[in-house]
């Protein structure tokens, strides 16, 4: 249903006016002007629409017509998502560098998933058969690591009165047709969906398990959770892409939709290069075949970068829908937050704080609302977590976009500018980072990895919340005039943070830890302190019990124990249980004689 | 044959508004008749009914409601270019400006297009500068945008005349390297000053100079790098070459598109900056890189003034974001007569991780800049705290620090503006530096590279 309407008699920047436009819908897509420039209906006033077109409006004219599409802004979701990139609105950018140049061409109209390419379709159910919205009538091996399942959509049942053979089929092919009292349906191997709208679920699940980074100081302090939200807020220089492009290659989920939200166009080049190369530990296949990418760079149309995260959640519900568990890493929200204020300023809407609109509080909680862990219509569970960078203006982490995050994130992981100053990656700040799932994931741990999990996380933390305090003495008086105990609690805390919580995405051995690694990391360190502890109160001094060839190996665990070898650190402990069993007898004699 | 139109509605700052206009593109430059034979240039802004707001860049001096007649010409800004561009000056809105004319095989659309993240080439080979804090501790990559965070009367401009008289780029076997030099709203003597050390150190038939000085229009501000950045992508793209952008002052081009912000009466962001000043920036900013049809490279180095040393300033801020690092100057180090002042903590390299190493610097320097990072970060504590207790009383270790941080300002910052010390030179000095220290305190360093780098001095 495709209409000629209305006339063009506003242009400024991204937005237009349109006259005589009577029957345009709020959230409507339409094509603007001769070189059909995509666009949204964001405001409908008696003759007059306002609409935000996702390409540069340069060399539009006014007098120009719109045509109205008849349905919202919506996405192609079918088979040739997976290793794919696109921008904001789901436009391939493969495609558009095969016409054969490196930049983005003008005027390239709506174009989305390949419709030539065969897919092989194995058709799963018959003639008769009785279907209803979210059961799987075909699957399609879209890449070696995702299985594509294509399902009923969600406002769609009845009984299949034709089912076509399994084999190759492109993704316009009519794979069954469904009748039920409104008439026939057909369904081809992919479907619609408007962007804005989250897909309906059966229910929501509690949260049960964490999503699994590699990462030790999120894995074992601040973990995240499938299904859950999480925020990574850090001023410029502090290392949020790389935190995230850290998660997109070791989590665990079966699939990583990666959004470039107005961020630089070589750092999804690097996602590009990089990723095809990297296997998956669990699977041994690149992790490009589980990976969506979608790049809506900085200097890319500004209407296009707010679409792209509802672009990419809409992505991340369909997969979800399948059965699978989802990550979505957002780099970064402040971004598509500033597109918001952007067009919102040309719509001279009335500006709440720092100019943003009084409607980004709503507008972010909607987001990350999309995440969870569900029960999907035809009832397989999946989850969505999303992950998103946050980067406040000036590093300060009272602007608003930050503060109305963290109001509806779980988990919050704070980089710290002072961090990255002294080259400490991930310059996640201890202290001021929390993790809301600790209580609804403590059964997983103490069930998975090992009981004493969290009373370790506990414990290390605690120590360095001490060494946080002792530090302001140490500032003003020097670490000299602490008795021996508190040295002995800087020195291990610079255990923790240089042998723990730094860690090298660059080492072969340390750019991804397995839980069970981490918790034995932690043992050692725990009996590193409990034994020197016991020799500092029976008066050893702190230049004895700081032995640096120990120390140094501890230190460096991290590297010279790898994942096949984990029963080095029983030797560690045997070491750590000989040097200070020694030093206690040592002086156990002195104090007695 | 296009229509003219004899009569403005409104003059107001450097904006003129035309009513009663048909055929009117967004964007399309407009060519402006003031009385007999004087033109100006204008750009279409914003169309709103039979009004159309038009942005002029030679200032609209002169210009009344009755002497002037505007027609459209129904194209974006555009600008000629060839090869022989090389060796010229020309103002903000492409005009040459060293009294000679120029024609050029084609012309190009200023405002660029997009480079496709696909299309893209990852930037993987440094520039070796001669400078040791740079090419240590935050080498400079080809196709990178690195910017210089600098604060008015510091040296950054100094900075920017030595590197681009040093500067060396690995693997270019052909010479094949050319600056293009974008000043907006910088003084008569600075434009001099480079001006003046292109000629002496014999560059000038490789620069390309885009000038708008601070008396000049600004609406000629905002075309400045964007003319800039069309003749770079031309040199680089069509022959191949590889290219410096020298944007300075990135602060003066922001006020400008303030300036231009306030008279259209739109809604001010942070500071009065519109809110497109992000979206307008990396505009800028991301027509640098490399390309994967082309060998040549866009290496930007903007240069901006953070006003009252400010670095949470909009405009260093957001540059921040949109750059692939920094190189911050330091007040403090200035006036301690320290040249290059860099204050090497907060600057950053983002691209140097893939860049140096094996195969490209030396296998030690990852490890060894870490370090001297790590140490040089730990002097700063071990300084507040010498300021409380006095030097005397810090541990004996902490001392050490404080020599450290002596010597690695005198030795290694403090290298004048005339020195240009070759990357392994640069890091010696590193190592030298960290024999202050004891073998145990540099836990950033592999065991095997202190046995080969460490133990033999």
């Amino acid at each position: 249903m495709e209409t000629n309407i209305g006339k063009i008699v506003y242009i400024n920047g991204p937005v237009v006016r349109v006259i005589e436009a009577y029957d345009l819908k709020m959230r409507e897509m339409v094509l603007v002007g001769q070189k059909q420039l995509i666009g949204e209906v964001i405001s409908v006033d008696k003759a007059m629409a306002t609409i935000q077109v996702y390409e540069e409006t340069t060399g539009l004219m006014r007098g120009e017509g719109i045509i109205s599409t008849g349905r919202p802004l919506s996405v192609k979701l079918g088979p040739g998502i997976i290793k794919n990139i696109f921008d904001g609105i789901e436009r391939p950018l493969l495609n558009m560098y095969e016409t054969g140049t490196a930049f983005i061409p003008e005027g390239i109209g709506m174009i989305t998933i390949d419709e030539e390419k065969l897919w092989d379709a194995e058709v799963v159910v018959k003639v008769g058969d009785e279907i209803s919205a979210g059961d799987i009538y075909a699957k399609v091996q879209e890449t070696v690591l995702i299985e594509h399942k294509l399902m009923v959509p969600p406002d769609i049942s009845g009984r299949v009165v034709f089912a076509e053979k399994s084999g190759s089929y492109n993704i316009e092919h009519v794979l069954i047709k469904l009748e039920n009292e409104q008439g026939l349906h057909e369904l081809k191997m992919y479907q619609l969906w408007p962007v804005r709208s989250a897909r309906p679920v059966n229910r929501r699940n509690p949260i049960t398990s964490p999503l699994i980074t590699g990462q030790r100081i999120i894995d074992s302090f601040f973990p995240l959770a499938k299904g859950g939200t999480a925020a990574i807020p850090g001023g410029f220089g502090t290392g949020k892409t790389i935190t995230q492009h850290q998660l997109a290659k070791w989590s665990d989920a079966d699939i990583i939709v990666y959004i470039g939200v107005g961020e630089r166009g070589n750092e999804m080049t690097e996602v590009l290069e990089d990723f095809p190369k990297i296997n998956d530990p669990k699977s041994g296949k690149s992790i490009m075949e589980r990976t969506v990418l979608i790049a809506n760079t900085s200097n890319m149309p500004v209407a296009a970068r707010e679409a792209s995260i509802y672009t990419g959640i809409t992505i991340a519900e369909y997969f979800r829908d399948m059965g699978y568990n989802i990550a979505i890493m957002a780099d970064s929200t402040s971004r598509w937050a500033e597109a918001l204020r952007e067009i919102s300023g040309r719509l001279e809407e009335m500006p709440a704080e720092e100019g943003y609109p009084a409607y980004l509080p709503s507008r972010l909680a909607q987001f990350y609302e999309r995440a969870g862990d569900v029960e999907a219509l035809g009832g397989r569970d999946g989850s969505i977590t999303i992950i998103g960078a946050v980067s406040p203006a000036g590093g300060d982490f009272s602007e608003p976009v930050t503060q109305n995050t963290k109001r509806v994130v779980g988990t919050f992981l704070a980089l710290d500018k002072s961090l990255a100053y002294g080259r400490h990656y991930p310059a996640i700040n201890w202290l001021r980072s929390y993790s809301g799932y600790i209580t609804d994931l403590s059964p997983w741990y103490e069930e998975k990895i090992a009981p004493d999990m969290l009373e370790l996380r506990a414990k290390m933390l605690r120590l360095l919340q001490e060494e946080d305090k002792l530090m302001e003495i140490v500032k003003l008086v020097g670490e000299d005039i602490l008795p021996d105990d508190q040295r002995l609690i800087l020195e291990v805390s610079r255990v923790i943070k240089v042998g723990y919580l730094q860690q090298n995405a660059y080492h072969k051995n340390d750019a991804h830890v397995s839980l069970k690694k981490q918790h034995r990391m932690l043992k050692v360190i725990d009996r590193l302190y409990v034994k020197a502890n016991n020799c500092v109160k029976m008066g050893v001094p702190i230049s004895k019990v700081k032995n640096d060839k120990l120390f140094y190996k501890i230190t460096t665990m991290k590297y010279n124990v790898t994942e096949d070898k984990l029963e080095m650190f029983d030797e560690l402990i045997k070491e750590i249980d000989s040097l200070y069993d020694g030093l206690e007898s040592m002086y156990g004699k002195e104090v007695s004689r | 044959m296009r229509l003219k139109y004899l009569k403005l509605y409104k003059v107001e700052g450097p904006l003129i508004i035309l009513s009663g206009v048909k055929g009117a593109m967004f964007g399309e430059v407009v060519d402006i008749e003031v009385e007999e034979g004087g033109h100006k240039r204008g750009k279409v802004v914003q169309i709103d009914g039979d009004k159309v707001i038009i942005q002029v860049y030679e200032g609209t001096a002169g210009i009344s409601l009755n002497n002037t007649s505007v027609s459209f010409t129904g194209k974006p800004m555009e600008i000629p270019l060839s090869r022989d561009i090389l060796g010229r000056t020309f103002n903000g809105v492409g005009e040459p400006i060293d009294g000679a004319g120029f024609y050029g095989d084609r012309k190009y659309d200023i405002n660029g297009r997009p480079i496709n993240p696909v299309g893209r080439k990852y930037p993987r080979n440094y520039i070796e500068t001669g400078i040791s804090s740079i090419d240590g501790l935050a080498t400079l990559v080809r196709g990178q945008k690195l910017p210089l965070f600098s604060g008015d009367g510091l040296p950054h401009n100094e900075l920017a005349v030595q590197i681009i008289k040093q500067a060396r780029i690995s693997g270019d076997e052909e010479n094949n390297f050319a600056v293009v030099f974008a000043a907006m709203g910088i003084k008569h003597d600075e434009a001099d000053f480079f001006r003046k050390h292109f000629e002496l150190s014999g560059v000038s038939n490789r620069v390309v100079m885009y000038i708008n000085l601070a008396d000049d229009p600004i609406v000629e501000r905002i075309s400045t790098p964007r003319c800039a950045l069309t003749a770079a992508e031309h040199l680089a793209f069509a022959h191949n070459m590889h290219i410096l952008v020298i944007m300075t002052n990135m602060t003066s081009y922001s006020e400008a598109l303030r300036e231009l912000s306030a008279s259209r009466e739109e809604v001010p962001s942070r500071k009065g900056y519109p809110g497109y000043l992000y979206s307008d920036l990396a505009s800028l900013y991301e027509r640098a890189g490399m390309i994967k049809d082309s060998k040549g490279s866009i290496t930007q180095i903007p240069i901006l003034t953070m006003p009252n040393d400010d670095i949470t300033h909009p405009v260093p801020d957001l540059t921040g974001f949109i750059t692939e690092g920094q190189i911050i100057l330091s007040r403090d180090l200035h006036q301690r007569t320290i040249y290059p002042p860099i204050n090497v903590l907060p600057s950053l390299s983002r691209l140097q991780k893939e860049s140096i190493g094996e195969g490209f610097t030396r296998e030690d320097h990852p490890d060894v800049a870490n370090q001297v990072f790590s140490a040089y970060s730990h002097v700063q504590d071990v300084r507040s705290l010498a300021q409380v207790i006095g030097e005397d009383d810090i541990s004996e270790m902490d001392k050490k620090y404080m020599e450290f941080g002596r010597q690695f300002e005198q030795k290694f910052l403090n290298q004048g503006f005339e020195s240009n010390r070759s990357m392994q030179d640069t890091l010696n000095i590193m190592w030298e530096l960290l024999t202050l220290l004891p073998r145990s305190e540099l836990d950033r360093v592999k065991p095997e590279l202190l046995d080969k780098y460490y133990d033999k001095r």
